[in-house]
């Protein structure tokens, strides 16, 4: 019965963590593309984890806690990295496939030193087909 | 039972593996790069769990550790550079 549930686990965390770079590989722009990695590859990551955490406390005789700890490590760093690459991305002004509203591309540009990249998609966006 | 499926699993993350690394040598700007590798590192654990299920060992979790804090370190690192321009300022 554990066993069916262990395989369970490791299946939906393998299956997880292929959705998202399918979706780091397959989605049209930056702004979607950090939803992938950042939401379907850390929760598969971190099924895998609470698997391998079961099958070590049960099948040896200590309580292994590590995976905890790397799917706590995990899951408070995945939000923060995502954060700082989309301000990144909106700092330098990609591409997108909807328009940013203004506030949110001017509430960044307090970096007096460092001129933001001339945006190249201006209202009528131009498609950029190497994406 | 677990034999198979660790194995199916193997291939998937595996094939997770290649899709972010496509993403590493193709993604146009350097997020998408940062981003790429950021998928890369996380994959990286992910196929050390499994490696440490397969083969019966704990000894790989102190390095699945490691490359988690040191990845998360490398991330905000590069995003800083682009943001700021510097790392450290």
């Amino acid at each position: 019965m554990l066993e069916y549930f262990l395989s369970f686990l490791i299946l939906t965390g393998a299956l997880l963590t292929f959705i998202g770079s399918l979706g780091l590989v397959r989605l049209k722009d930056l702004y979607t593309r950090l939803h992938g990695p950042t939401k379907a590859t850390t929760l598969g990551v971190g099924s895998l984890l609470i698997a391998s955490s079961i099958y070590f406390s049960t099948y040896t005789e200590n309580i292994s806690l590590h995976e905890v700890l790397i799917t706590l490590f995990l899951f408070i760093t995945a939000p923060v990295s995502a954060h700082l690459l989309a301000k990144a991305a909106l700092h330098s002004s990609l591409y997108s496939i909807v328009k940013i509203p203004e506030s949110d591309a001017a509430d960044d540009s307090n970096t007096a030193d460092v001129k933001p990249v001339e945006p190249e998609a201006t209202p009528d966006r131009p498609s950029r087909p190497d994406y | 039972m677990l034999t198979v499926t660790i194995q199916i699993a193997f291939a998937l993350v595996t094939a997770a593996v290649i899709m972010s690394f496509y993403r590493l040598l193709r993604g146009p700007d350097m997020p998408d790069r940062i981003l790429a590798l950021d998928t890369l590192y996380i994959n990286t654990i992910a196929l050390l769990v499994l490696l440490g299920i397969y083969l019966g060992s704990a000894l790989f979790f102190e390095a699945a550790l490691l490359i988690a804090l040191m990845g998360f370190i490398g991330t905000v690192a590069l995003c800083k550079y682009l943001l700021r321009g510097d790392v450290i300022e």
